[in-house]
């Protein structure tokens, strides 16, 4: 399993304990009887920015809430900086639909204390460089989605935080705006933040420095997206044509092509079953270098394999290890 | 077109509320309009002075029912139990030391036409019986504090009770739960407001609003339609203010139960409905059957019409009034007591349901929290445990389980 250096810990643990970090240590939340995040660690230090990815239900919404401070944990605990000194963006934009640009900036920064010429003047300079200056006066809710996100992240950095949490900010977004929210976050990180954000992008989330990889609610991999590449098992190959037999399972569809990952080494070996791989064996278009987007993809596939072969083979039980 | 009918009795289960409101609604108005709703006034509480006052009293019968007498007490005592509604006086008698006299309530709308039209049949039969039904001569009848038993008199006192019921619990319950509709309160709930703050920031205005309308509705009321404002500001305001308490608190109890705006419209309806049939608004509370008439007796718009129009029509000082001032701050207290809590529940990070299994805060309990079956492989024992969490919790900044 990867198990890369988390995030704000470089090696030397004495480095640890003079370095700022924000994050939360072994966090369990439940929802009832759900799980929504099992012992996950997670750090960060201001000026990076770290992406939390995983599917839906995957606790990432969870996990951010509890760096918000909007949560109570079942157990372990979490470090932040005091409320004013943390930026929340919700899932959505968190912004009023009713009142104007203006007026939201305004409110979230006599909220945060922040002086009003200091807000005016940061307001209107990442307003102009988000591409939002000629909508100050219009409504939020008229704002087109893209517009709301960038609105939403000014208003959650305004006043310059020591921790800012983003839910999603590019979810929905076209790839313009897109563009317009990474300079804001990355502005946001130059300003001295810690940057936590979800995103459903693998793509995006190679830009971060931190990644943390999460699936039902536990950590599935952590580290920069180099390491998490780097630490992918087994290996990758690209084929036209789906594969048959066993390694049907392991195989998914990216772009034209199909990915087919192969958990030994040596990646010759058909799989702990030792079925062939049949005809698709011919159309094999040989080892493929992988990204984040495929480590990921193998580390889901990894757990479930995983699953499921206990499953079959012996009785769980179920019972507390 | 079926499919669509299947679709709607599919979406009306889940909608539970109005299911409910579907069929607590007809309930409702059968018992308002079968019990309550009745401008027939039955008996008229009538009080009596003078040496003779109780016996010709007791000679008027039906509808009179004498509550009190004074034999030797004159007209102002008469006037005084009149002006403070003692056991809901509506009518009183002096006989016996003057001209016989009878004194009318107009405030009591429908109970001083019923006395009137009693007086007036009686007389008439007695001239055509060539007696006087009272003896000796034929008494005086004056109505007091609404002499043109004008509607509108009586209607514009309890208005300003309308007025503040509708913006203090429609529009409250609907500004709180826009909140919650447009995904800004957990926003909310992690800005470094205090819940204090945002839930007076909250019905702040809204007071400000309700007392701006109040004033616009009692100035209309007297400069266009008339009516008298006898009694003391001071006395109103304080009324007023009481009671919008009350109603703030109901919308925001309303809102913290609302998913969204139509819900908070709907629940605010089951609340001010009741308010407008039962609370003596529109029909006489002494006409409503006693079996609901102890609904009206929780209902706080009740209290405000007894002050708005004992303090508008009748000037009645705060002494007597005492009891709807006590229930609306009794009322206020239980309502807003409950409002704010559960504003600040709203508000205050989400516990899950398990948090009293919460450990102590500190370092992480190695183990204590073993997932019993939820697919938990053994295959992957190494998850969530990086070199970082082992680290222990080391580290400067605030350190805090919130």
């Amino acid at each position: 399993m990867m198990t890369a250096p988390s995030p704000g810990h470089e090696g030397d643990p004495a480095a640890t304990a003079t370095q700022e970090w924000w994050g939360a240590e072994d966090v369990c939340v439940r929802y009832g009887e759900k799980l929504a995040l099992d012992h996950v660690t997670f750090r960060t230090v201001p000026g990076r920015v770290s992406a939390v990815v995983g599917g839906d239900g995957s606790g990432r919404t969870t996990l951010l809430s509890c760096l918000a401070g909007a949560l109570v944990l079942s157990s372990g605990r979490v470090q932040l900086p005091p409320p004013l000194r943390i930026g929340y963006l919700s899932a959505g934009s968190g912004t009023y639909p009713d009142l104007s640009v203006d007026e939201n900036l305004a409110f979230r920064a006599s909220a945060y204390r922040l002086p009003a010429d200091v807000a005016r003047g940061r307001g209107a300079e990442l307003l102009e460089r988000a591409g939002l200056a000629g909508a100050r006066d219009r409504l939020a809710g008229q704002l087109s989605g893209g517009m709301r996100q960038k609105l939403g992240v000014i208003a959650a950095m305004l006043h310059q935080p020591d921790l800012l949490v983003l839910d999603e900010p590019t979810t929905g977004v076209d790839p313009v705006s897109r563009a317009d929210l990474w300079w804001l976050i990355a502005r946001a990180a130059a300003d001295g933040a810690a940057v936590v954000l979800a995103t459903s992008y693998l793509d995006e989330a190679e830009r971060a420095t931190d990644v943390l990889a999460l699936d039902l609610g536990r950590v599935l991999a952590s580290g920069t997206p180099q390491e998490i590449v780097a630490a992918m098992p087994g290996t990758l190959r690209v084929s036209d044509a789906r594969p048959e037999g066993e390694a049907r399972r392991r195989a998914w569809r990216r772009g034209g092509r199909w990915r087919i990952w192969d958990p030994a080494p040596g990646g010759t070996a058909g799989g702990t079953a030792g079925a062939a791989d049949g005809g698709a064996a011919g159309a094999a278009g040989g080892a493929a270098a992988p990204d984040l987007q495929d480590a990921v993809t193998v580390a889901i596939l990894a757990r479930e394999l995983a699953g499921t072969r206990a499953g079959d083979g012996h009785p769980e039980g179920g019972g507390p290890r | 077109m079926w499919a669509m009918i299947v679709k709607e009795f599919r979406q009306l289960r889940r909608d539970r509320r109005t299911l409910a409101m579907m069929i607590v609604m007809p309930i409702i108005l059968l018992i308002v309009f079968g019990y309550a709703a009745s401008f027939d006034v039955k008996t008229v509480p009538t009080v009596a002075a003078g040496p003779q006052g109780p016996a010709v009293a007791r000679s008027l019968g039906e509808p009179f029912d004498v509550v009190a007498t004074a034999p030797d007490e004159g007209r102002g005592w008469a006037e005084t139990q009149l002006r403070d509604n003692t056991d809901g006086a509506a009518v009183a008698v002096i006989a016996g030391t003057g001209p016989t006299e009878v004194l009318i309530d107009g405030s009591q709308l429908f109970s001083a036409r019923t006395a009137l039209a009693a007086l007036s049949a009686k007389a008439a039969k007695a001239a055509a019986q060539g007696a006087l039904a009272i003896p000796r001569q034929r008494p005086t009848v004056t109505v007091l504090y609404n002499p043109g038993l004008k509607t509108s008199n009586v209607m514009i006192p309890g208005l300003c009770g309308v007025v503040l019921v509708f913006i203090g619990t429609i529009i409250t319950a609907l500004g709180v739960v826009r909140e919650r509709q447009s995904g800004t309160l957990e926003q909310l709930a992690v800005m470094p407001l205090r819940p204090r703050d945002v839930f007076l920031g909250k019905i702040v205005p809204y007071f400000g609003v309700a007392a701006v309308d109040l004033a616009i509705v009692v100035g209309v009321g007297v400069g266009i339609f008339g009516v008298p404002f006898r009694g003391s500001y001071a006395v109103f305001a304080l009324g007023a203010v009481l009671f919008l308490f009350v109603t703030l608190g109901l919308g925001v109890l309303i809102s913290s139960v609302s998913e969204n705006q139509g819900q908070a419209i709907q629940l605010s309806m089951m609340v001010i409905l009741p308010q407008i049939l039962l609370s003596g608004l529109i029909f006489p509370l002494s006409s409503i059957a006693a079996g609901v008439r102890w609904i009206s007796y929780i209902l706080p718009l009740t209290y405000f019409n007894q002050i708005s129009r004992g303090v508008m029509l009748r000037a009645e000082p705060i002494g007597p009034l005492w009891q709807p001032f006590l229930f609306l701050a009794l009322l206020g207290l239980i309502v807003f007591t409950l409002a704010s809590l559960r504003f600040r529940a709203y508000l205050a990070p989400a516990a899950p349901r398990r948090a009293k299994d919460r450990p102590p805060a500190g370092p992480p309990p190695s183990g204590a929290e073993a997932v019993p079956g939820t697919g938990a492989s053994p295959a992957v024992p190494e998850t969530g445990a990086s070199p970082a969490g082992q680290a222990g919790p080391a580290g400067p900044g605030n350190v805090g389980t919130s």
